[in-house]
């Protein structure tokens, strides 16, 4: 068993190294086959994995690769934890991130970095794994910095475009902040408890006081908005949209940037001991959910749309990771994988047709075109708007169910970023598919192809999923399905009345009937085309203006600052002290080179003199 | 009975004085060399002195090495200044001064 | 000057007398004399001085020594270099191109020496154990001393005795290394 979870690990890394040694020797083919291959091991050996999981009496295995760090009371082993939550997350990133190698072979065909992009791919994969099989925080920590690391060479792929380059850097630097907050919260805890292992942790979790358990809360929660996009670290996001389709599927909407809700989901325990910190959360995720959603409903590229939808479903998650539904959030975190990397790679397979064009208001009408992207496309979007029977409707629907529970502010709020979701990814249906044909200076007058079948086939996998993905969790056998599976991954579950049916069926009710509103709105809206300045309030185009709040509070005094550096320390301190430093010795060493006359009797009559000096001491000591 | 040692030691000192002044002002390599070697001498008459008082052969015993010392460099200090003549039909030792900084 | 001829027996006064007379006219001489050759001379009568000093001191050995090594073989030597260049012009006293080296000089030396002598009026010289070297004889004069001194050097000083041995051959190679003229010179270094 224990050989299995290093299996799962190492074949992405196995593959990484391959594609790298021995990458130039094979063709693009070989390469895309190789590198999806590796992966495919990996997913089939996570099923097994599961399945001996589940017939495992406490279903909570550590498997000891070797020690990592041991100094001091710091014991830190290359260990991995196999457990519902972390098999599931394996499951379901090795599962997409197959799909997503496979469609990238279609997508990436004729770049002129294909191998490089199939290199960093399985390293992401590989990071990704690690980041959730690790058994302590600090090896999360790798996996956490790997995948960001990726992300940035994957966002900025295309690195001789200059938007592409500064995106990563964004990205990048959004991170590092989040960054600092998981690193703060893993020295509070260590100070605290003296270890980082979970298990240590939650063992001992009882000995912290409530005033550092929110602290850690608070400072994870920093670390989850950086890495989960969520606000105040959220608009790298949408920048990160300049990678290359799959890389904002795969890592910008299913996997990383789930990241920050898998590790509040993995510290659940110490969440446990934080009301303040758990609200902040769920205030957190609703607030953000909220504000994404507002801010699509202006976008008009496709891909920044589905950016800001991320970040609202992944505030959806956070806050339910806030009230407590932790396997809620990990239920609206596989089906939000499936039903977006759908819609991305959907959206990838449209751009793909129209020769990168990503302008919605250059789109329309490919619904008879693209015979498999657009019933997939459509399976996602009904998905993702919450209409039953769809996995979307179930996951969002048990979310919702239980921030009803929590507190109804934040429900009606949830409900209402439901409504705009339901709008605006209709809106971005409504003009990519229907409406009339606004592509032809684009396609120079051809009509747009459908992708080949590497690119179809994973879009026909994720539709299916995206249907059937509910089953996963329905709400009426709650013990025997996902959240049954997970629960005991997670330490404390706040006792939540569940509602009642009678209750449910209304929360159902409500959900369907904002999905339908939003719908209608949209397409009654939007039907008539692309140009409608009514509804597209440039505030919300332009993000809240956040992006500028931060250039006026944190960009422009900095360079500021680094300009009065430039111009005035640079120059006067800092060459002044090098340069001081010089002239001193050189002025120094020209005085001093007049004592070297280069008259022999002159240096000895300075004996003689240094000899009467020895002489009038020892006179004056002796006297 | 003899005189006492002060006596001697207040020669060597006075031996030593007129040869360092000597060093200091005379030019000629050759003058500066037998300058030295009246130093030397006013060191040993001072170490045969403390002999006598100590009644200790170990003075006169350092004696006869400065001696060998003084012989050596003589002998290296004569070949230099012959070496320095014949390319300078001089020794002058201020003419010596081409290593200054 | 009475109670000093009284305290001290005239033949030691006498000999200290000339032995210092030989030794600072001598020495004053040498510093004086402006040609090579009489300061050469002036040299050997200060080594005589000093030989004289040391048979009044019983080193009668060094004293030999001081008279074959030093005024035979040194002193024939600067002799013989003077010579051999030819060094007999004035090497004028009055003028010195350093400013100020000849005032200092006098002054440090004036210093030094005034401080020497005032060290051996106040001080209290026998510090040590006595004939530690001889072990416990005192001082002899004559063959005796060149006994003792042979014994002392070939046991007590037996390694600086071997160091100098080796430190004079290394001397005449380099003596000879230094006056050896190129075998491919200029033909006015020849000349010289």
């Amino acid at each position: 068993m224990a050989h299995v979870a290093t299996l799962i690990l190492l074949m992405p890394l196995v593959g990484f190294l391959l594609v790298m040694l021995l990458g130039q020797y094979l063709n693009e083919k070989q390469v895309g086959y190789l590198a999806t291959g590796v992966v495919g091991v990996s997913f089939v050996l996570t099923v097994v994995e599961f399945f001996l999981l589940l017939g495992h009496s406490s279903r909570e295995v550590t498997v000891n690769l070797f020690t990592w760090i041991n100094v001091g009371t710091l014991h830190i082993p290359a260990a991995l934890l196999v457990d519902p939550l972390s098999i599931t997350m394996c499951l379901f990133v090795t599962g997409i991130s197959m799909l997503i190698h496979l469609y990238s072979i279609g997508y990436m065909h004729g770049e002129k970095d294909f191998r490089k992009f199939f290199l960093y791919l399985n390293l992401f994969v590989f990071s990704m794994l690690l980041l959730v099989l690790a058994n302590n925080l600090v090896l999360t920590f790798v996996g956490w910095e790997g995948v960001g690391l990726c992300s940035y060479w994957l966002v900025s792929f295309y690195f001789d475009r200059d938007k592409a380059a500064s995106a990563g850097k964004k990205a990048f630097i959004y991170n590092r902040v989040g960054d600092v907050g998981m690193l703060v919260a893993m020295f509070l805890l260590f100070s605290r408890v003296h270890t980082l292992t979970y298990l240590s942790i939650f063992a001992k979790a009882g000995s912290l006081t409530p005033t550092v358990a929110t602290l850690v809360v608070l400072a994870l929660l920093l670390g989850a908005t950086g890495k989960s996009a969520q606000i105040p670290l959220f608009n790298w996001l949408p920048d990160a949209m300049e990678g290359p389709t799959p890389v904002s599927a795969l890592i910008h909407a299913a996997t990383m940037v789930t990241a920050g809700v898998y590790l509040l989901c993995r510290m659940s325990p110490v969440l446990a001991l934080s009301v303040p910190g758990r609200t902040t959360i769920a205030v957190v995720g609703g607030v953000t959910a909220f504000v994404a959603a507002t801010i699509a409903c202006s976008q008009k590229d496709i891909k920044k749309v589905l950016a800001f939808s991320t970040i609202s479903q992944i505030g959806y998650m956070v806050l339910a990771v806030g009230v407590g539904a932790y396997s809620a959030a990990i239920f609206l975190m596989i089906s939000h994988a499936f039903f977006k990397a759908l819609l991305f790679l959907g959206s990838g397979s449209v751009i793909h047709s129209l020769n990168g064009e990503q302008d919605l208001r250059k789109m329309g009408g490919l619904q008879k075109y693209l015979p498999l992207t657009f019933p997939t496309f459509l399976i996602g979007w009904l998905t993702i708007s919450g209409v039953p029977p769809f996995a979307g409707f179930w996951s969002k629907g048990d979310v919702l169910a239980n921030v009803f529970e929590y507190s109804p502010v934040l429900w009606v709020l949830g409900v209402l970023t439901a409504l705009l979701t339901a709008y605006y990814m209709s809106r971005l249906f409504v003009l990519t598919f229907r409406g009339t044909e606004r592509f032809r200076d684009d396609t120079e007058g051809h009509d747009p192809h459908e992708s080949p079948w590497v690119m179809t086939a994973p879009l026909v996998v994720l539709a299916a999923l995206s249907v059937l993905g509910g089953v996963l969790d329905l709400p009426w056998v709650h013990h025997n399905s996902l959240s049954g599976f997970l629960d005991p991954s997670f330490g404390f579950i706040p006792v939540i009345g569940h509602a009642s049916g009678v209750a449910q069926t209304v929360l159902a009710l409500v959900d369907v009937a904002v999905a339908v509103i939003g719908i209608t709105a949209a397409f009654s809206i939007w039907r008539s085309g692309p140009d409608q300045p009514r509804y597209e309030s440039s505030f919300l185009e332009n993000v809240w203006y956040w992006d500028d709040f931060y250039d006026a509070t944190i960009g422009r005094p900095l360079t500021t600052a680094s300009q009065f550096a430039d111009d005035e320390i640079e120059p006067n301190i800092i060459d002044g002290a090098v340069n001081g430093v010089a002239v001193s010795v050189r002025r120094s060493a020209e005085g001093l080179r007049k004592v070297q006359s280069g008259f022999v009797r002159q240096y000895a009559l300075a004996m003689v003199l240094g000899l009467a000096v020895i002489v009038v001491y020892l006179v004056a000591r002796v006297g | 009975m003899n005189v006492p040692a002060a006596w001697y030691l207040v020669l060597a000192a006075l031996l030593f004085g007129v040869g360092a002044f000597g060093l200091l002002t005379k030019r000629s390599a050759l003058i500066m060399f037998m300058c030295v070697e009246l130093m030397l001498n006013a060191v040993n008459l001072t170490f045969v002195t403390f002999a006598r008082t100590l009644s200790d052969v170990g003075g006169q015993a350092t004696v006869f090495f400065v001696m060998v010392v003084a012989a050596a460099e003589v002998t290296v200090g004569l070949g230099i200044v012959v070496a320095v003549f014949r390319r300078r039909s001089s020794t002058s030792v201020d003419e010596l001064s081409e290593m200054k900084g | 000057m009475l109670g000093v001829t009284l305290l001290y027996s005239w033949q030691g006064i006498l000999v200290f007398t000339t032995a210092a007379l030989l030794i600072l006219l001598g020495a004053i001489g040498v510093i004086t004399l402006a040609n090579p050759v009489h300061a050469a001379l002036s040299l050997i009568m200060t080594l005589f001085g000093v030989a004289v000093a040391f048979v009044a001191q019983s080193a009668d050995f060094l004293a030999a020594v001081q008279i074959i090594v030093y005024a035979g073989a040194i002193v024939v030597l600067f002799l013989f270099v003077i010579m051999f260049l030819g060094v007999d012009r004035r090497d004028s006293v009055t003028v010195d191109p350093l400013v100020g080296q000849r005032v200092f000089a006098a002054v440090g030396v004036l210093i030094t020496v005034a401080g020497l002598i005032t060290l051996m009026a106040r001080s209290h010289w026998v510090t040590g154990a006595m004939s530690v070297s001889t072990h416990g004889q005192a001082l002899k004069t004559g063959s005796q001393n060149v006994h003792q001194l042979g014994t002392a050097i070939f046991t007590t000083y037996l390694f600086a005795f071997e160091a100098t041995a080796a430190l004079l051959i290394i001397a005449v190679v380099g003596a000879v290394m230094l006056a050896r003229r190129e075998r491919v010179a200029d033909p006015e270094e020849i000349d010289v």
